[in-house]
């Protein structure tokens, strides 16, 4: 089982899943977030709180997504942990939109 | 004076309950700045609250954030205070007047009542008592529970249900290297119960379960979920709900649950139904329970809003053994007010008030702040919340030193309370752990205070 960071994350950043992370497994670049699969626990807290539904676990990461997996395994390790609420990146109201959330 | 929260003059902070509220509170004050000196109090001689005692036996990963709650707890300005009852072995008053804040975090102790006749009979349990029971809670380890019954009940539809109809079904091979206690182990390989019914009073758009949860129900070694297909079909206000962007785990649960419906027949020797749209309205039997009068129900309101309405169409199940699991409810603690409708303290961001007066220096967090919602990092972000109305309260804070715990060891020994620190509880840590490794489980608890203490 593994939870993922995806690409509907870029240029939001909300960062409402990292209040809600028990183990602070979040790492951030300037663009998105990754989640370490090796700190997750996959309790799942954070993805009802994404406000594009940029997260996804398990058994329910679409197949067009499943990229994901290696990319947040491979770059979350060397990015500096985000535990606490940061302000969405200036894009992120014109992305979400654009999602249609 | 020194300025308060410096090396000088350290705010000290209480916190009441040892679970993931009080050690995000914890976490969040240690990282706030300021020299906070934290001591944390707690009923038990072992620290964790349900990350130890809620989390089943079966989910090892959930149980993770222990690791992060233990470096909290071997950090220099962390002074743990088991074995210690507020409310008896010291008053609310004696921490406000030791402490410059106070935080509570207790969480919710009780189970909401079903409030029908018979609830009481022998036969008759709250989820709480069974968790508490199976997870070796010294408090729940002396529940006899009659599983030799074959018919069993859980009303609600929540991932504590999940809990308890998954410990109820799985084999022994599927339960036996996990942390489960030993006397329940021992219990559930003499268990009787071959069908298990999940009884919900909403529909099948409405069940609390998480997804991940739900699904585990259909892949059990030897239990079969069983779901009448009609039950499945939807008002148009269901459908609503499910085709709204923002509730995915309700369109995933229907899926599930309509997979269930169209497997085939059952192979498996237990069986887990699902049923909707009914609630108990009466448990009955001589002595103890032999049946329960469930009312079929409809749903009434708007999308996201609808609620059940009984419509007065009766049928009797036999069923010898209950559990209810609609909700937990926190516990008044003398000295401080309490919303007995809503089961908490009543505050405002964190900050206890009476009526509209803020108490100073009184705190809560978890869910005898907000009531007994969310998974267990929902209560770092609801810390967070807590100790950022405390610390913008600090300017108002007497700024004279407080003494903390130094102040209290005295009144406590003279109580004969034995206090548990944090180096004795990973003594008990280490002997719990020691006892499981003949029998390739994490650790075998130890479910009596006694047992604890003579660790030490």
């Amino acid at each position: 089982m593994t939870t993922v960071v995806t690409d509907n994350c870029e240029k939001c950043r909300f960062t409402d899943c990292v209040t809600v992370c028990p183990v602070g497994c979040f790492h951030a670049d300037g663009n998105m977030l990754y989640i370490d699969p090796e700190v997750c626990i996959d309790c799942s807290a954070c993805v009802p709180v994404c406000p594009v539904h940029a997260i996804f676990e398990g058994d329910d990461i679409p197949d067009d997504k499943k990229h994901w997996i290696q990319i947040n395994a491979e770059r979350a390790p060397n990015l500096p942990v985000i535990e606490d609420k940061e302000d969405p990146l200036p894009t992120a109201e014109e992305k979400k939109a654009a999602l249609g959330y | 004076m020194s300025h308060l929260g410096t090396i000088d003059n350290p705010l000290r902070v209480a916190i009441v309950g040892s679970g993931p509220s009080g050690f995000y509170a914890t976490e969040a004050l240690f990282k706030s700045g300021h020299t906070v000196h934290i001591d944390m109090f707690e009923r038990l001689p072992v620290p964790f609250g349900l990350v130890r005692s809620g989390v089943a036996p079966d989910h090892p990963k959930l149980k993770q954030p222990m690791q992060l709650y233990d470096k909290i707890g071997q950090t220099p300005n962390f002074n743990f205070l088991g074995n210690v009852t507020v409310g008896r072995d010291l008053t609310v008053e004696q921490l406000r007047k030791t402490y410059h804040a106070v935080i509570f975090t207790c969480g919710a102790e009780t189970d909401r009542k079903l409030g029908v006749p018979g609830e009481n009979l022998l036969g008759s349990y709250t989820a709480t008592e069974f968790v508490g029971w199976y997870n070796g809670h010294p408090d729940y380890r002396d529940r006899d529970f009659d599983l030799s019954s074959e018919i069993v009940a859980i009303i609600g539809q929540g991932n504590v249900a999940a809990d308890v109809c998954r410990i109820l079904s799985k084999t022994v091979n599927e339960l036996k290297q996990t942390d489960i206690a030993e006397h329940a182990l021992d219990a559930l390989a003499r268990s009787r119960v071959r069908e298990i019914h999940v009884i919900g009073r909403r529909g099948p758009a409405q069940a609390k379960f998480t997804n991940r949860e739900l699904r585990e129900l259909g892949e059990l070694e030897d239990c079969d979920p069983i779901i009448d297909p009609a039950e499945l079909d939807l008002n148009p206000q269901s459908i609503v709900e499910l085709e709204d962007k923002n509730n995915p785990v309700s369109a995933k649960n229907v899926e599930t649950f309509k997979s269930w419906g169209t497997r085939g027949a059952p192979t498996k020797s237990k069986r887990c139904h699902f049923h909707f749209f009914r609630s108990p309205t009466a448990l009955k039997g001589a002595g103890r329970l032999e049946k329960i009068v469930l009312e079929k129900n409809r749903l009434d309101g708007d999308p996201f809003n609808q609620s059940a309405r009984g419509t007065g169409e009766a049928l009797e199940m036999d069923c010898g053994l209950l559990f209810r699991s609609i909700g937990y409810r926190g516990l008044p603690l003398a000295g401080l007010p309490f919303d007995d409708k809503k089961g908490v303290f009543p505050n405002r961001d964190g900050r206890i008030i009476n009526g509209n007066d803020v108490l100073p220096g009184l705190y809560c967090s978890g869910w005898i702040k907000r009531g007994p919602s969310g998974i267990i990092g929902t209560n770092r972000a609801d810390s967070v919340e807590t100790v950022q109305s405390l610390l913008q309260d600090l300017a108002n804070f007497e700024s004279q030193a407080k003494p903390g715990a130094e102040a209290l060891y005295p009144l406590l020994k003279a109580r004969n309370v034995r206090v548990i620190s944090y180096a004795d509880w990973r003594k008990i840590d280490a002997a719990e752990i020691e006892r499981g490794k003949a029998k390739d489980k994490p650790r075998e608890k130890f479910t009596k205070i006694s047992e604890m203490l003579a660790v030490l």
